[in-house]
Protein backbone atom coordinates (compact mmCIF):
# COMPACT_ATOMS: atom_id res chain seq x y z
CA UNK A 1 0.00 0.00 0.00
CA UNK A 2 1.80 2.76 -1.49
CA UNK A 3 2.16 6.40 1.12
CA UNK A 4 0.21 9.41 -0.45
CA UNK A 5 2.10 12.86 0.60
CA UNK A 6 0.59 15.99 -0.18
CA UNK A 7 2.94 18.76 -0.93
CA UNK A 8 0.59 21.75 0.29
CA UNK A 9 0.82 25.78 1.64
CA UNK A 10 -2.17 27.65 0.97
CA UNK A 11 -0.26 30.50 -0.23
CA UNK A 12 1.06 30.52 -3.79
CA UNK A 13 5.02 31.00 -4.93
CA UNK A 14 5.87 29.89 -1.87
CA UNK A 15 7.93 26.43 -3.77
CA UNK A 16 5.45 23.35 -3.55
CA UNK A 17 6.28 22.54 -6.83
CA UNK A 18 9.93 22.94 -6.06
CA UNK A 19 9.50 20.72 -3.31
CA UNK A 20 7.40 18.51 -4.79
CA UNK A 21 10.01 17.58 -7.31
CA UNK A 22 13.18 17.29 -5.28
CA UNK A 23 11.01 15.52 -3.11
CA UNK A 24 9.95 13.00 -5.05
CA UNK A 25 13.27 12.78 -7.15
CA UNK A 26 14.83 12.09 -3.43
CA UNK A 27 12.54 9.07 -2.57
CA UNK A 28 13.08 7.35 -6.13
CA UNK A 29 17.26 8.07 -5.68
CA UNK A 30 16.84 6.48 -1.88
CA UNK A 31 15.56 3.15 -4.01
CA UNK A 32 11.79 3.69 -3.26
CA UNK A 33 9.31 3.59 -6.40
CA UNK A 34 7.96 7.23 -6.51
CA UNK A 35 4.80 9.24 -8.61
CA UNK A 36 3.94 12.85 -8.38
CA UNK A 37 1.33 14.22 -9.70
CA UNK A 38 0.28 17.63 -10.44
CA UNK A 39 -3.11 18.69 -9.19
CA UNK A 40 -2.84 22.19 -10.64
CA UNK A 41 -4.94 21.71 -13.77
CA UNK A 42 -5.26 24.89 -15.64
CA UNK A 43 -1.71 26.19 -14.32
CA UNK A 44 0.49 22.97 -15.13
CA UNK A 45 3.82 23.95 -13.69
CA UNK A 46 5.17 20.34 -12.32
CA UNK A 47 6.43 19.08 -15.84
CA UNK A 48 8.61 21.92 -16.67
CA UNK A 49 9.95 21.72 -13.41
CA UNK A 50 10.89 18.23 -14.41
CA UNK A 51 12.02 18.74 -17.66
CA UNK A 52 9.57 16.21 -19.24
CA UNK A 53 7.18 18.93 -20.84
CA UNK A 54 8.05 18.32 -24.44
CA UNK A 55 6.95 14.04 -23.51
CA UNK A 56 3.30 14.57 -22.29
CA UNK A 57 0.97 12.61 -24.57
CA UNK A 58 -1.95 11.81 -21.94
CA UNK A 59 -2.53 14.02 -18.40
CA UNK A 60 -4.33 13.48 -15.18
CA UNK A 61 -7.49 14.75 -16.22
CA UNK A 62 -7.45 12.41 -19.32
CA UNK A 63 -7.16 9.53 -17.05
CA UNK A 64 -10.21 10.59 -14.90
CA UNK A 65 -11.90 11.42 -18.07
CA UNK A 66 -11.06 7.66 -18.85
CA UNK A 67 -9.50 8.55 -22.01
CA UNK A 68 -6.25 7.26 -21.52
CA UNK A 69 -5.02 4.90 -19.34
CA UNK A 70 -2.59 5.13 -16.64
CA UNK A 71 -0.28 3.84 -18.63
CA UNK A 72 0.04 6.04 -21.14
CA UNK A 73 -0.11 9.21 -19.09
CA UNK A 74 2.16 8.00 -16.39
CA UNK A 75 5.67 9.58 -17.38
CA UNK A 76 9.17 8.00 -16.92
CA UNK A 77 11.79 10.11 -15.75
CA UNK A 78 14.98 9.25 -17.72
CA UNK A 79 17.33 10.66 -14.78
CA UNK A 80 16.48 8.69 -12.25
CA UNK A 81 14.96 4.98 -11.81
CA UNK A 82 11.92 4.45 -9.98
CA UNK A 83 10.51 8.39 -10.71
CA UNK A 84 6.99 8.99 -12.47
CA UNK A 85 5.44 11.84 -13.41
CA UNK A 86 1.74 12.18 -13.80
CA UNK A 87 1.06 15.87 -15.91
CA UNK A 88 -1.41 18.20 -14.83
CA UNK A 89 -3.97 19.17 -18.15
CA UNK A 90 -3.66 22.91 -19.49
CA UNK A 91 -6.69 23.18 -20.86
CA UNK A 92 -8.66 21.79 -18.29
CA UNK A 93 -9.99 23.89 -15.29
CA UNK A 94 -9.90 22.60 -11.48
CA UNK A 95 -13.53 21.30 -12.37
CA UNK A 96 -12.59 18.35 -14.61
CA UNK A 97 -11.28 17.05 -10.77
CA UNK A 98 -13.48 14.65 -9.42
CA UNK A 99 -13.44 13.26 -5.83
CA UNK A 100 -14.14 9.83 -7.07
CA UNK A 101 -12.00 9.92 -10.25
CA UNK A 102 -9.02 11.37 -8.15
CA UNK A 103 -9.73 8.33 -5.83
CA UNK A 104 -10.02 6.14 -8.73
CA UNK A 105 -6.77 7.06 -9.96
CA UNK A 106 -4.91 7.06 -6.97
CA UNK A 107 -6.37 3.96 -6.10
CA UNK A 108 -4.80 2.20 -9.05
CA UNK A 109 -1.30 3.98 -8.64
CA UNK A 110 -0.88 2.57 -4.83
CA UNK A 111 -1.01 -1.00 -6.43
CA UNK A 112 1.94 0.16 -8.23
CA UNK A 113 4.28 2.88 -5.96
CA UNK A 114 5.19 2.92 -2.42
CA UNK A 115 5.09 7.04 -2.76
CA UNK A 116 2.88 8.96 -4.30
CA UNK A 117 3.33 12.77 -3.98
CA UNK A 118 0.65 15.17 -4.75
CA UNK A 119 2.08 18.68 -5.74
CA UNK A 120 -1.34 20.79 -4.61
CA UNK A 121 -2.32 23.92 -6.25
CA UNK A 122 -2.11 27.37 -4.45
CA UNK A 123 -5.48 28.43 -2.37
CA UNK A 124 -8.20 26.49 -0.42
CA UNK A 125 -10.32 25.82 -3.30
CA UNK A 126 -11.04 22.10 -4.90
CA UNK A 127 -7.90 21.57 -6.14
CA UNK A 128 -6.16 21.81 -3.35
CA UNK A 129 -8.61 19.99 -0.79
CA UNK A 130 -8.86 17.08 -3.36
CA UNK A 131 -4.69 17.35 -3.95
CA UNK A 132 -5.10 16.62 -0.10
CA UNK A 133 -8.56 14.79 0.49
CA UNK A 134 -6.51 11.17 0.69
CA UNK A 135 -3.55 12.06 2.03
CA UNK A 136 -1.80 10.20 4.76
CA UNK A 137 1.00 12.67 5.31
CA UNK A 138 1.54 16.28 4.39
CA UNK A 139 4.25 18.51 3.78
CA UNK A 140 3.40 22.17 4.43
CA UNK A 141 5.68 24.31 2.21
CA UNK A 142 5.89 28.39 4.48
CA UNK A 143 8.30 30.93 3.85
CA UNK A 144 9.56 32.72 6.75
CA UNK A 145 6.83 35.79 6.75
CA UNK A 146 3.79 36.55 7.95
CA UNK A 147 1.31 35.86 5.41
CA UNK A 148 2.55 32.67 4.31
CA UNK A 149 2.33 31.26 7.73
CA UNK A 150 -1.08 32.60 8.30
CA UNK A 151 -2.25 30.94 5.20
CA UNK A 152 -0.41 27.86 6.10
CA UNK A 153 -2.26 27.35 9.35
CA UNK A 154 -4.99 27.80 7.24
CA UNK A 155 -4.47 24.44 5.51
CA UNK A 156 -3.49 23.14 8.57
CA UNK A 157 -7.02 23.38 9.97
CA UNK A 158 -8.68 22.27 6.74
CA UNK A 159 -6.03 19.50 6.95
CA UNK A 160 -7.02 17.89 10.38
CA UNK A 161 -10.95 18.36 9.61
CA UNK A 162 -12.02 18.07 5.73
CA UNK A 163 -9.69 15.56 4.64
CA UNK A 164 -10.99 11.64 4.79
CA UNK A 165 -8.36 10.52 6.92
CA UNK A 166 -9.85 13.48 9.53
CA UNK A 167 -13.12 12.48 8.66
CA UNK A 168 -12.88 8.71 9.63
CA UNK A 169 -11.07 9.90 13.22
CA UNK A 170 -7.50 9.60 12.31
CA UNK A 171 -4.72 12.52 11.72
CA UNK A 172 -2.65 13.60 8.75
CA UNK A 173 1.24 13.34 10.24
CA UNK A 174 2.07 16.82 9.33
CA UNK A 175 5.48 18.03 8.28
CA UNK A 176 6.74 21.45 7.94
CA UNK A 177 9.33 23.06 5.04
CA UNK A 178 10.37 25.98 5.36
CA UNK A 179 11.54 27.52 2.24
CA UNK A 180 13.30 30.78 0.98
CA UNK A 181 15.67 31.21 4.27
CA UNK A 182 17.73 33.74 4.43
CA UNK A 183 19.53 33.30 7.71
CA UNK A 184 21.00 37.32 6.87
CA UNK A 185 17.78 38.74 7.01
CA UNK A 186 16.44 36.66 9.82
CA UNK A 187 19.55 37.91 11.81
CA UNK A 188 18.70 41.32 10.86
CA UNK A 189 15.11 41.13 11.76
CA UNK A 190 13.84 41.09 8.48
CA UNK A 191 12.39 37.82 8.06
CA UNK A 192 10.69 35.79 10.61
CA UNK A 193 13.11 33.01 12.23
CA UNK A 194 12.72 29.38 12.32
CA UNK A 195 12.08 29.24 15.64
CA UNK A 196 9.13 31.93 14.87
CA UNK A 197 7.53 29.63 12.34
CA UNK A 198 7.61 26.38 14.44
CA UNK A 199 6.47 28.30 17.47
CA UNK A 200 3.24 29.53 15.31
CA UNK A 201 2.92 26.35 13.49
CA UNK A 202 3.11 24.06 15.97
CA UNK A 203 3.99 20.73 14.49
CA UNK A 204 7.02 19.18 13.49
CA UNK A 205 10.23 20.99 11.40
CA UNK A 206 10.73 18.33 8.61
CA UNK A 207 13.75 20.49 6.46
CA UNK A 208 14.52 24.44 6.01
CA UNK A 209 15.90 24.95 2.24
CA UNK A 210 18.04 28.13 2.05
CA UNK A 211 17.19 30.96 -0.48
CA UNK A 212 19.36 30.61 -3.21
CA UNK A 213 19.77 31.34 -7.20
CA UNK A 214 20.15 27.92 -8.19
CA UNK A 215 16.77 27.17 -7.39
CA UNK A 216 15.71 29.49 -10.56
CA UNK A 217 18.41 28.11 -12.53
CA UNK A 218 16.98 24.44 -11.87
CA UNK A 219 13.82 25.42 -13.29
CA UNK A 220 15.09 27.22 -15.98
CA UNK A 221 17.01 23.65 -16.78
CA UNK A 222 14.32 21.63 -16.29
CA UNK A 223 15.84 19.75 -13.86
CA UNK A 224 15.26 19.64 -9.76
CA UNK A 225 17.04 21.61 -7.50
CA UNK A 226 17.74 18.25 -5.35
CA UNK A 227 20.08 16.56 -8.43
CA UNK A 228 22.40 20.11 -8.81
CA UNK A 229 26.07 19.30 -7.49
CA UNK A 230 27.40 21.03 -5.04
CA UNK A 231 24.29 23.12 -3.96
CA UNK A 232 22.93 24.19 -0.25
CA UNK A 233 19.57 23.71 -1.44
CA UNK A 234 19.62 20.68 -3.29
CA UNK A 235 21.81 19.63 -0.06
CA UNK A 236 18.94 20.45 2.32
CA UNK A 237 16.82 19.11 0.16
CA UNK A 238 18.55 15.39 0.14
CA UNK A 239 18.51 16.22 4.10
CA UNK A 240 15.07 16.86 4.60
CA UNK A 241 14.24 13.54 2.15
CA UNK A 242 16.58 11.55 4.51
CA UNK A 243 14.59 12.89 7.47
CA UNK A 244 11.35 11.81 6.19
CA UNK A 245 12.70 8.23 5.80
CA UNK A 246 13.64 7.80 9.31
CA UNK A 247 17.51 9.03 9.75
CA UNK A 248 18.32 11.67 12.45
CA UNK A 249 20.20 15.03 10.66
CA UNK A 250 20.88 17.92 11.79
CA UNK A 251 19.72 21.11 10.18
CA UNK A 252 21.95 23.04 8.37
CA UNK A 253 22.34 26.42 6.68
CA UNK A 254 20.54 27.80 9.75
CA UNK A 255 23.13 30.89 10.27
CA UNK A 256 24.72 33.99 8.69
CA UNK A 257 26.97 33.17 6.32
CA UNK A 258 30.31 35.29 7.49
CA UNK A 259 30.72 38.38 5.26
CA UNK A 260 32.50 37.91 1.99
CA UNK A 261 35.87 40.61 1.82
CA UNK A 262 34.31 43.12 0.08
CA UNK A 263 30.87 43.33 2.18
CA UNK A 264 33.38 43.70 5.08
CA UNK A 265 35.42 46.51 3.14
CA UNK A 266 32.43 48.13 2.53
CA UNK A 267 30.32 47.61 5.75
CA UNK A 268 27.72 46.21 3.09
CA UNK B 1 -39.41 -11.26 30.92
CA UNK B 2 -37.76 -9.00 28.60
CA UNK B 3 -36.74 -5.56 29.69
CA UNK B 4 -39.16 -2.44 27.90
CA UNK B 5 -37.60 -1.27 24.90
CA UNK B 6 -38.55 2.58 26.14
CA UNK B 7 -38.79 4.00 29.31
CA UNK B 8 -40.20 7.42 30.44
CA UNK B 9 -38.62 9.26 32.46
CA UNK B 10 -38.48 12.74 34.60
CA UNK B 11 -35.33 14.56 33.95
CA UNK B 12 -34.43 18.48 34.21
CA UNK B 13 -32.79 20.18 31.38
CA UNK B 14 -31.59 23.59 30.47
CA UNK B 15 -33.24 24.66 27.73
CA UNK B 16 -32.90 28.24 25.84
CA UNK B 17 -36.15 30.49 26.11
CA UNK B 18 -37.19 32.34 22.98
CA UNK B 19 -39.16 35.27 25.25
CA UNK B 20 -41.50 37.51 22.83
CA UNK B 21 -41.80 41.29 23.79
CA UNK B 22 -44.44 42.16 20.82
CA UNK B 23 -47.81 40.67 19.75
CA UNK B 24 -46.54 42.11 16.06
CA UNK B 25 -46.03 38.83 14.20
CA UNK B 26 -43.61 40.82 11.93
CA UNK B 27 -41.52 42.29 14.53
CA UNK B 28 -41.11 39.20 16.15
CA UNK B 29 -40.08 37.60 13.05
CA UNK B 30 -37.52 40.27 11.73
CA UNK B 31 -36.05 40.21 15.32
CA UNK B 32 -35.43 37.13 15.19
CA UNK B 33 -33.88 37.43 12.15
CA UNK B 34 -31.58 39.91 13.23
CA UNK B 35 -30.70 38.19 16.79
CA UNK B 36 -29.71 34.65 14.90
CA UNK B 37 -27.89 36.46 12.07
CA UNK B 38 -25.51 38.13 14.51
CA UNK B 39 -23.86 34.87 15.29
CA UNK B 40 -25.51 32.02 13.19
CA UNK B 41 -23.58 29.33 14.62
CA UNK B 42 -24.38 29.66 18.28
CA UNK B 43 -28.24 29.14 17.22
CA UNK B 44 -27.57 26.48 14.46
CA UNK B 45 -30.07 23.40 15.55
CA UNK B 46 -30.58 25.28 19.13
CA UNK B 47 -33.82 23.56 20.68
CA UNK B 48 -35.74 26.46 21.84
CA UNK B 49 -38.49 26.69 23.82
CA UNK B 50 -40.84 30.37 22.91
CA UNK B 51 -41.84 31.95 25.73
CA UNK B 52 -45.37 33.99 24.27
CA UNK B 53 -45.09 36.60 27.56
CA UNK B 54 -48.91 36.27 26.85
CA UNK B 55 -48.64 38.32 23.50
CA UNK B 56 -50.98 36.97 20.60
CA UNK B 57 -49.06 36.27 17.92
CA UNK B 58 -49.34 34.36 14.76
CA UNK B 59 -47.48 31.22 16.14
CA UNK B 60 -47.35 28.95 13.47
CA UNK B 61 -45.48 31.78 11.78
CA UNK B 62 -43.09 32.36 14.57
CA UNK B 63 -41.96 29.05 14.76
CA UNK B 64 -41.67 28.52 11.14
CA UNK B 65 -39.14 31.80 10.79
CA UNK B 66 -37.34 30.43 13.71
CA UNK B 67 -36.71 26.62 11.69
CA UNK B 68 -35.87 28.47 9.20
CA UNK B 69 -33.47 30.67 10.84
CA UNK B 70 -32.15 27.22 12.12
CA UNK B 71 -33.62 27.02 15.62
CA UNK B 72 -36.09 24.17 16.79
CA UNK B 73 -38.68 25.25 18.25
CA UNK B 74 -40.08 22.11 21.06
CA UNK B 75 -42.81 23.86 23.14
CA UNK B 76 -44.62 27.42 23.90
CA UNK B 77 -44.88 28.62 27.45
CA UNK B 78 -47.13 31.23 29.01
CA UNK B 79 -49.69 31.21 26.08
CA UNK B 80 -53.41 32.51 26.04
CA UNK B 81 -55.79 29.38 25.17
CA UNK B 82 -56.28 29.80 21.21
CA UNK B 83 -52.53 30.20 20.68
CA UNK B 84 -52.07 27.40 22.65
CA UNK B 85 -54.25 25.71 20.48
CA UNK B 86 -52.56 26.55 17.41
CA UNK B 87 -49.13 25.96 18.82
CA UNK B 88 -50.30 22.17 19.97
CA UNK B 89 -52.05 22.07 16.08
CA UNK B 90 -48.42 23.17 14.14
CA UNK B 91 -46.48 20.44 16.45
CA UNK B 92 -45.80 22.30 19.40
CA UNK B 93 -45.95 21.41 23.26
CA UNK B 94 -47.54 23.59 25.70
CA UNK B 95 -46.29 24.12 28.80
CA UNK B 96 -47.88 25.68 32.08
CA UNK B 97 -46.45 28.99 33.25
CA UNK B 98 -45.19 27.18 36.55
CA UNK B 99 -42.65 24.71 34.42
CA UNK B 100 -40.83 28.42 33.57
CA UNK B 101 -38.29 28.63 36.53
CA UNK B 102 -35.94 31.30 35.25
CA UNK B 103 -36.16 34.55 33.14
CA UNK B 104 -32.68 34.34 32.07
CA UNK B 105 -31.80 32.49 28.46
CA UNK B 106 -28.76 31.20 30.37
CA UNK B 107 -28.11 27.88 31.92
CA UNK B 108 -27.60 27.92 35.57
CA UNK B 109 -24.09 27.28 36.71
CA UNK B 110 -24.72 24.32 38.62
CA UNK B 111 -26.59 22.96 35.61
CA UNK B 112 -23.83 23.32 32.94
CA UNK B 113 -22.21 20.23 30.94
CA UNK B 114 -19.00 19.35 31.57
CA UNK B 115 -16.62 21.83 29.89
CA UNK B 116 -15.68 21.25 26.36
CA UNK B 117 -12.17 20.10 26.33
CA UNK B 118 -9.51 20.39 23.01
CA UNK B 119 -5.93 19.25 22.64
CA UNK B 120 -5.50 20.23 18.42
CA UNK B 121 -4.22 23.70 17.58
CA UNK B 122 -6.93 26.02 16.86
CA UNK B 123 -6.41 27.05 13.39
CA UNK B 124 -6.76 30.58 11.57
CA UNK B 125 -10.42 30.11 9.73
CA UNK B 126 -11.25 27.50 12.24
CA UNK B 127 -14.46 28.86 14.91
CA UNK B 128 -15.00 26.54 18.26
CA UNK B 129 -18.05 26.89 20.46
CA UNK B 130 -18.65 25.69 23.66
CA UNK B 131 -22.34 25.89 23.68
CA UNK B 132 -23.36 26.23 27.65
CA UNK B 133 -20.36 25.65 29.12
CA UNK B 134 -16.44 26.51 29.35
CA UNK B 135 -13.92 26.03 26.70
CA UNK B 136 -10.79 24.61 27.43
CA UNK B 137 -7.80 24.44 24.92
CA UNK B 138 -4.85 22.71 25.32
CA UNK B 139 -2.92 24.10 22.30
CA UNK B 140 -2.41 27.32 20.91
CA UNK B 141 -4.92 29.62 19.24
CA UNK B 142 -3.82 31.23 15.84
CA UNK B 143 -4.31 34.31 14.41
CA UNK B 144 -7.67 33.90 12.32
CA UNK B 145 -9.37 31.35 14.45
CA UNK B 146 -12.41 32.12 16.72
CA UNK B 147 -13.42 30.78 19.90
CA UNK B 148 -16.72 30.81 21.65
CA UNK B 149 -18.00 29.64 24.72
CA UNK B 150 -21.07 30.47 27.70
CA UNK B 151 -18.67 30.06 29.90
CA UNK B 152 -15.40 31.02 30.32
CA UNK B 153 -12.54 30.16 27.99
CA UNK B 154 -9.07 29.12 29.33
CA UNK B 155 -6.09 28.83 26.72
CA UNK B 156 -2.97 26.56 28.16
CA UNK B 157 -1.05 28.53 25.02
CA UNK B 158 -0.71 31.27 22.82
CA UNK B 159 -4.27 32.98 22.73
CA UNK B 160 -3.77 34.64 18.94
CA UNK B 161 -7.26 34.47 17.66
CA UNK B 162 -10.36 35.70 18.81
CA UNK B 163 -11.48 34.72 22.33
CA UNK B 164 -15.56 35.46 23.29
CA UNK B 165 -16.60 34.37 26.76
CA UNK B 166 -19.87 34.82 27.84
CA UNK B 167 -21.44 34.65 25.02
CA UNK B 168 -25.05 34.52 25.98
CA UNK B 169 -24.76 37.25 28.15
CA UNK B 170 -22.93 35.43 31.35
CA UNK B 171 -21.13 38.65 32.98
CA UNK B 172 -19.25 36.56 35.12
CA UNK B 173 -17.22 34.59 32.35
CA UNK B 174 -13.29 35.14 32.07
CA UNK B 175 -10.78 34.84 29.34
CA UNK B 176 -7.60 32.88 30.56
CA UNK B 177 -4.52 32.56 28.39
CA UNK B 178 -0.80 31.70 29.08
CA UNK B 179 0.54 34.32 26.70
CA UNK B 180 -2.09 37.16 25.29
CA UNK B 181 -1.65 37.82 22.22
CA UNK B 182 -4.84 38.27 20.66
CA UNK B 183 -6.66 39.99 17.73
CA UNK B 184 -10.09 40.28 20.52
CA UNK B 185 -11.04 39.52 23.35
CA UNK B 186 -14.78 40.09 24.64
CA UNK B 187 -17.08 38.58 27.42
CA UNK B 188 -20.63 39.08 27.53
CA UNK B 189 -20.44 41.48 24.10
CA UNK B 190 -18.08 43.96 25.63
CA UNK B 191 -14.53 43.76 23.70
CA UNK B 192 -11.38 45.21 23.17
CA UNK B 193 -9.12 44.92 20.47
CA UNK B 194 -5.60 44.21 20.05
CA UNK B 195 -5.10 47.68 19.47
CA UNK B 196 -6.59 48.18 23.03
CA UNK B 197 -4.55 45.82 24.67
CA UNK B 198 -2.03 47.84 26.36
CA UNK B 199 1.84 46.56 25.93
CA UNK B 200 2.34 45.37 29.23
CA UNK B 201 -0.28 42.46 29.36
CA UNK B 202 0.82 41.79 25.45
CA UNK B 203 2.63 38.42 25.59
CA UNK B 204 2.07 37.39 28.96
CA UNK B 205 -0.26 34.95 31.20
CA UNK B 206 -3.45 37.07 31.63
CA UNK B 207 -6.90 36.88 32.64
CA UNK B 208 -9.55 38.97 30.94
CA UNK B 209 -12.76 39.62 33.00
CA UNK B 210 -15.29 42.50 33.74
CA UNK B 211 -14.86 44.31 36.42
CA UNK B 212 -18.40 46.67 36.82
CA UNK B 213 -18.91 46.94 32.73
CA UNK B 214 -15.43 47.41 31.76
CA UNK B 215 -13.61 44.54 30.48
CA UNK B 216 -10.02 44.85 32.51
CA UNK B 217 -6.98 42.76 31.73
CA UNK B 218 -4.46 41.15 34.54
CA UNK B 219 -1.43 39.89 34.34
CA UNK B 220 -0.96 36.65 35.95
Amino acid sequence: MAKIIVVTSGKGGVGKTTTSASFATGLAQAGHKTVVIDFDVGLRNLDLIMGVERRVVFDFINVIAGEATLKQALIKDKRVENLYILAASQTRDKDALTEAGVARVIDELSKDFEYIVCDSPAGIEKGALLAMHFADEALIVTNPEVSSVRDSDRVLGILSSKTARAKSGESVREHLVITRYDANRVARGEMLSVEDVKDILAIPLLGVIPESKDVLNASNQGSPVISLPDVQAAEAYKDMVARFLGEERAHRFLDPSSKGFLNRLFGG
Amino acid sequence: MSQNDVIFKGRVMSLTVLRLNSSDTERVTAGIETEVARAPKLFNGLPVLIDLNRHAVDIARVADIARAQGLMPVAVVDADEATAATARASGLGVLQQGALDTQTARPRSDERPAARIVDQPVRSGQQLYARGTDLVIHAPVSAGAEVLADGSIHVYGPLRGRALAGCRGDESARIFCQSLEAELVAVAGNYLVAEDIASEHRDRPSMVRLVEDTLTIENL
